[in-house]
């Protein structure tokens, strides 16, 4: 049967959904069940939508699965953490990009008619260090093999795509470290960031080396956190007070198109284009095709954009994959200040990963609930002043990756 | 396996250029997706390389570490000509990130991954097929 390739990315515009509440635990290295962070955060969308829990008929849980049974479920588990109300409930998992598809969940519900308003929640409790495999001799599982036979931690995958920019675009390793100075200094005004000292250049690279070109302060940590949203459709929203709701215009969790020719998390090898010729799009640059699609928007739409900053590097590689700017240009927009606050596109106005560290199910509704607080002119000291639209990226393992936009 | 002409066993969709590696994890090809045969191949032991970095400490189980103290790794993901696809490797002792460039031509080498007291474990690792020149970006 034949196949029309561009037909695959993007289904065209999709109908909005409202964001009516957002709300986050801080993020930390806190230790206490992930159950308390959801919980926290769910309370605290359900209060800034001024929506009754009684009211929410779809709970949509990002899965952690860190903290055993509980986290599998996790919809169940805030659902009960909540008191059971007799929604319907439903848990994701997608690696990094479960939160967004956990948003995607709700939004079907919503805009099928199963429900008017859905909450989204997603919380971690992370250990100390590397993130590892499962345990057990699992010779079948790509993350067991991928640590066993060659070493490769998440790291070294950051470590490959931040010397080819070198190797390919001159990018130098004070331009990686340029970008955690540039969010540093966005994180020293928000709290609910992890870390929020403003770092200087010399810090970045007196910082011991990681994954080559990559310095410790280059890479995300990874903490405790939670984040929640509550959505409902455009029709509840106004129904119900809120006349001019941040909302929902695209989401995208696409998978690659084969052959997806550029090696990530968690593969030993990449795709063959030996028979079949790469795709006209990539895998991370497809996945701002579809969202913008959806939204019916483009790059030049955007005011302000929360991207995954797994390493500085990485930051760097979402400005083009997302077209903010030519392959080998991202550099050029990094120094021109132009992805600082008070810049024509601000990025990681939240301080990114590298100020939150990684809280893996709750980290994609974070950047969503970032950029509601940007939209509503409600971030306080690192406002981006006048935005109207944002856009989310993020990267997660075995072929999942997500975009949000969000507009006003 | 001829040791000094080391190769890799991949997957190969019978009748197309699909190529797969690890063969017991192969992917799919979407053009003949539910009726694909995976015939085991030898990959070509050459290619060039697409990046390559360094893990500084040592990595987390079932990583076994076998120098003590922990001597970093250098890993390259390398391309191979024929088949048109990345492959990921340690690069074998002696050679840092230095001594390594995007475009380099690498060759497939054999190596001790770890040993017990009845077997030395072997794997795959990536070799520059031409001595370090001095200077070498």
């Amino acid at each position: 049967m034949a196949t029309d390739r561009t037909h695959r990315i993007g289904v065209g515009l999709m109908e909005e959904i409202a964001i009516l509440g957002v709300g986050m635990h801080p993020w930390g290295k806190w230790g206490r069940n992930f159950v308390d962070y959801g919980t926290h955060a769910a309370h605290e969308a359900l209060a800034d939508a001024r929506v009754d829990w009684n009211d929410v008929g779809f709970v949509s849980g990002a899965i952690t699965v860190r903290c055993g049974y509980p986290g599998y479920v996790s919809g169940s588990t805030f659902a009960r953490a909540l008191g059971f109300n007799g929604s319907q409930v439903s848990s994701s998992y997608a690696a990094c990009a479960s939160g967004a598809t956990a948003l995607q969940v709700a939004r079907g519900q919503i805009l099928s008619g199963a429900c008017d308003v859905a909450i989204v929640v997603g919380a971690d409790t992370t250990p100390k260090g590397f993130l590892a495999p499962n345990a057990g001799d699992r010779p079948d599982d790509m993350d067991w093999l991928r640590f066993h036979l060659v070493g490769a931690t998440n790291p070294v995958y950051f470590g490959l795509h931040a010397r080819r920019r070198m190797d390919l675009y001159g990018a130098t390793t004070d331009d990686f470290a340029m970008v955690k100075v540039k969010n540093s200094r966005h994180s020293v005004h928000n709290d609910r960031a992890r870390f929020t000292k403003e770092y200087g250049l010399d810090d970045v690279r007196n910082s011991p080396v990681v994954s080559n070109p990559l310095r410790l302060l280059d890479i995300c940590a990874t903490s405790d956190g939670g984040a929640a949203l509550v959505v409902s459709s455009i029709d509840y929203a106004k129904a119900h007070g809120h006349s001019d709701p941040v909302r929902v215009a695209g989401i995208s969790t696409v998978t690659p198109t084969y052959p997806d020719t550029v090696i990530d998390l968690p593969y030993l090898a990449t795709d063959s284009s030996a028979g079949t010729p790469e795709p006209e799009v990539g895998f991370k640059e497809s996945i701002g095709h579809s969202v913008y699609a959806e939204a019916g928007l483009g790059p030049d739409d955007v005011d302000v954009a929360e991207v995954y900053d797994l390493s500085s590097a990485l930051e760097l590689d979402w400005y083009e994959q997302l077209g903010f700017c030519a392959a080998g240009d991202a550099e050029k927009l990094l120094r021109d200040g132009v992805t600082t606050i008070g810049g024509r596109l601000p990025v990681n106005p939240s301080g990114g990963l590298g100020a939150f560290g990684e809280a893996v199910p709750a980290q994609a509704i974070a950047q969503v609930c970032e950029l509601t607080w940007q939209l509503r002119g409600e971030a306080g000291a690192r406002q981006v002043d006048g935005a109207r639209v944002g856009i989310t990226a993020n990267q997660g393992l075995f072929g999942h990756g997500s975009s949000v936009v969000v507009r006003r | 396996m001829d040791s000094d002409d080391p190769h890799l066993l991949g997957g190969k969709i019978a009748g197309r250029d699909s190529y797969f590696f690890p063969r017991h994890l192969a992917g799919g090809d979407p053009g003949v997706a539910g009726s694909a045969q995976l015939e085991a191949v030898e990959l070509s032991s050459r290619g060039t390389v697409w990046s390559y970095t360094t893990s500084d400490y040592p990595p987390p189980p079932p990583f076994i570490v076998n120098t003590d103290p922990y001597k970093p790794i250098t890993v390259a993901a390398v391309q191979l000509r024929a088949e048109k696809m990345v492959i990921l490797g340690q690069v074998v002792d002696g050679y840092g990130p230095d001594d390594l460039h995007v475009g380099q031509e690498m060759k497939l080498a054999l190596d001790v991954l770890y040993e017990d007291d009845d077997n030395e474990y072997m794997v795959w690792k990536w070799q520059p097929t031409e001595p370090i020149e001095s200077g070498l970006a």
